[in-house]
């Protein structure tokens, strides 16, 4: 069998090269897609979106329909995740330690909950949270990585980055939170409704923007239809447009990779993990 | 001076992959991969695709590799075949 898979994947790897001889040159001015389209949106791109960075240009407004679904189809990979791995059931077992002289307690009744604060305090069974450096380290660069990740968010039109970027990597910083402590810290801090609220309303942003669009007499996602609704430079308009899309990538990629994080690690309880 | 850039990640790129489908701890699988995304980030910075690089990084080497620890964590750790 395993001598068959070997043989199949060299016929596929054979025929993906040979096809990659079919390709054009990388940076061949005479390929299909350099002939006229490219030229296209780099002669016309920052004159009529007035935003510098043509990728964003291109991602967020002329190919915005594209980018609305792609949004949805991350909004449904963290439903997807909650729905498959979420488990309400209590924990019938738990630990905790007592504070003052370190004994650890093993409560086997599932209905009987000892009150953490001073005295007791939750223990996982198979992670022994990171040591005092680490916990230092952590809480003074979170702040900074997410103030990054709002910068790439905003930036995204004048230079590489936005939402999805930015998204991710404030939601990265959200699971260095729960690594470096515990994940109940995380678990507490970032209530699990208000991160589902959060992953749709990202979604509901960029689709309520490409809507608002209609009422005013354009199409759906015609961004220079809202300028009458936001005050300023008219020109911008369309810039303006993308930057309020992208945000509500953001929050909607942020939610569901602390969604996606949080049911991995913990088996759907939400109560141990890394 | 690009092509040889391109060897060295490229070489890199090839020895990562055949390394995480051979290794039989799953951890180290899971940081392969990250070395994996982090030399397609290279590779995409050096022909100019800083948008897809910036992705590459932040999804591929950063987000996904925890993914796969979380997943290594409640699982196991060794792979069966």
């Amino acid at each position: 069998m395993k001598f068959l898979g070997f043989i199949i994947v060299c016929l596929t790897g054979a025929l993906l090269l040979y096809g990659t001889g079919e390709f054009p040159g990388w940076g061949d001015p005479h390929s299909p897609a350099s002939i006229h389209l490219s030229n296209d949106y780099i002669e016309k791109a920052v004159e009529q979106t007035q935003v510098p960075n043509l990728v964003t240009a291109v991602l967020a407004d002329y190919r915005g329909f594209d980018t609305m679904f792609e949004t949805a189809v991350v909004f449904c990979a963290g439903l997807a995740c909650f729905l498959l791995l979420r488990d309400f059931k209590e924990k019938k077992e738990r630990f905790y330690r007592h504070t003052p002289t370190g004994v650890i307690l093993h409560v086997k009744d599932s209905k009987k909950v000892l009150k953490t604060g001073k005295e007791f305090e939750h223990m996982d069974k198979d992670w022994v949270p990171s040591d005092l450096i680490i916990k230092t380290i952590c809480r003074i660069l979170i702040p900074f990585i997410q103030i990054y990740a709002l910068y790439v968010v905003a930036h995204g039109d004048f230079s590489p980055g936005g939402g999805f970027q930015g998204g991710v990597i404030f939601g990265s910083s959200l699971i260095l939170l729960a690594i470096s402590y515990d994940l109940k810290v995380l678990v507490k801090r970032v209530k699990e409704k208000i991160l589902g609220i959060f992953a749709a309303i990202g979604v509901l942003i960029y689709v309520g923007i490409a809507a608002i669009c209609m009422p005013m007499g354009g199409n759906f996602l015609d961004y220079s239809k809202l300028a009458p609704l936001v005050p300023g430079d008219p020109h911008h308009i369309r810039a303006l447009g993308m930057l309020g899309v992208e945000i509500g990538v953001g929050i909607a990629v942020t939610a569901v990779m602390v969604i996606i994080y949080i049911n991995i690690v913990s088996e759907g309880r939400h109560e141990e993990g890394l | 001076m690009h092509w040889l850039i391109d060897l060295i990640v490229l070489t890199f790129v090839i020895f990562c992959a055949i390394a995480a489908i051979s290794v039989k701890d799953l951890l180290g699988t899971a940081i392969l991969f990250g070395a994996y995304s982090f030399m397609m980030c290279l590779l995409w910075a050096v022909m100019g695709a800083v948008d897809v690089a910036f992705t590459e990084a932040s999804v591929g080497a950063g987000v996904s590799t925890v993914f796969f620890v979380a997943a290594v964590f409640r699982t196991s750790r060794r792979t069966k075949d």
